[in-house]
């Protein structure tokens, strides 16, 4: 048994003194684990960072196997995104996500063209919160957790959206959102067709609403908490946030 | 195959980094060919190594003493930090002997993977001694994996409010090293920090 595949590197966990276990992400065979050996060579290592993507092969005697993994550098996004903290949260926190998330050995398309549509072009600083955030949100839709930002759940106008209910994902607008308002969570324009660039509040209340499904529908029914990269992401968006509104 | 005696001895020198069944064997055979010579002295060292040996409350390190020889040396800078993750990050800087100041050990680097989180590293001697003493300047020189950045940002994020200068040791092109064989995040880590 064996593939060759472009993929994204997720993880990758030292196994014994020189191997690691690597878990990649690729188009057509999904998430998908494997031995990589030599990966924590001083010659190997560079490739084997989450972020990379890896021009893979995968071999396996039988196909339930676990099976090793070899691979070429093919876009050093770690190396890339490892002087600046946030571009560096970004990427881990996209990759931890995806791992957490995405089951195992089914493709997923769509994540996939999302997520290296945002690895390869990521950028320094807040830039990649918010195509982050909007991969967040077309994850959810993938695994059956879509929300529905299309009209008012509670007056049915297209227009002012301006929350999600927290409980059945449906948008809210301004008008709709009445006494329930605080319980509400926000929706930043950015994430329904806003084309100004957000501002650390938005991209903050963006990653806020995609944080709150991703707790309860995918992470909370496997009881295993949010990833610690998404939560680190997060917490430092929060302290640019309270600087720009300190400004 | 020889008795217990040699089987625990094979199979606690095959536990070691770098050696397995096989290798274990063969140091144990080259021990044995000279008892007197080799063994004898090799489990004495062994002994007061494990009795003398300890952690040095201010830095992390390992020595027989605590404060360890580094941070009881009078000669050395105190002004400067050099962080490192493990007790072979510091012998390989002591090796090369470019550097006169201070260690500190942090222990290991932030990982979500392996469930390494702030509270398990070594940093309270390190922010005391910010504190209390006159240093001037951290350098970080962790590993240049994804988690080796995460914690360094995370080390300097926490280091910002003391006002000590923080610097990174350069990552780029090794000496003797050529262009043409370079990967590519090595490339554009080097020309990013070209000078």
């Amino acid at each position: 048994m064996e593939w060759s595949a472009a993929g994204i590197v997720l993880s990758a966990v030292p196994y014994g003194e020189g191997d690691a276990l690597a878990t990649v992400f690729t188009e057509d065979h999904g998430v998908y684990r494997g031995l990589a050996k030599g990966g924590l060579s001083r010659a190997r290592a560079g490739v084997w960072q989450a972020g990379n993507l890896v021009e893979l092969r995968w071999v396996a005697r039988l196909p339930d196997q676990l099976g090793s993994f070899s691979g070429e550098l093919v876009h050093p996004s770690a190396a890339l995104a490892m002087h600046d903290p946030l571009r560096l949260a970004v990427l881990s926190s996209a990759c931890a996500v995806a791992e957490g998330a995405l089951p195992e050995r089914e493709p997923q398309t769509r994540v996939f063209a999302g997520l290296l549509h945002l690895i390869v072009h990521l950028g320094d600083g807040l830039s990649g919160v918010a195509p982050l955030a909007a991969w967040e949100l077309g994850l959810l839709a993938e695994l059956g957790y879509g929300l529905d930002l299309s009209a008012c759940a509670v007056t049915g106008g297209r227009d002012g959206l301006a929350y999600v209910s927290p409980k059945s994902g449906r948008a809210v607008s301004e008008a709709g959102a009445g006494e329930w308002r605080d319980r509400l969570l926000r929706l930043p324009p950015f994430l329904h067709g806003g084309e100004a660039a957000p501002e650390p509040e938005d991209l903050l209340h963006g990653l806020r609403l995609t944080g709150h499904f991703l707790a309860r529908n995918v992470f909370g029914v496997r009881h295993s908490p949010v990833p610690a990269a998404r939560t680190m992401l997060a917490d430092r968006i929060a302290v640019s946030a309270a600087a720009s509104q300190g400004r | 195959m020889g008795g217990p005696e040699l089987d625990t001895l094979i199979q606690l020198f095959s536990r070691l980094p770098g050696l397995g069944q096989r290798s274990a064997r063969r140091v144990v055979l080259k021990l044995l060919q000279a008892p007197e010579a080799r063994m004898l002295p090799l489990a004495n060292a062994l002994a007061a190594a494990a009795r003398a040996v300890r952690t040095c409350e201010q830095c992390g390190n390992l020595d027989s003493q605590s404060p360890c020889s580094i941070c009881s040396d009078p000669e050395r800078d105190r002004s400067m930090v050099c962080v490192v993750e493990t007790v072979g990050d510091l012998w390989a800087l002591e090796r090369a002997r470019i550097y006169q100041g201070l260690y500190h050990v942090l222990g290991g680097t932030l990982s979500a993977l392996s469930g390494t989180g702030p509270d398990d590293l070594n940093l309270p001697p390190l922010l005391t001694r910010i504190e209390t003493s006159n240093v001037g300047e951290v350098i970080l020189a962790l590993s240049a994996t994804v988690d080796g950045a995460a914690t360094a940002h995370w080390l300097a994020d926490r280091l910002a409010p003391s006002r000590v200068r923080i610097t990174r040791v350069a990552q780029g092109v090794p000496v003797g090293g050529a262009l043409d064989v370079l990967d590519d995040g090595t490339l554009a880590t080097a020309l990013r920090a070209r000078r």
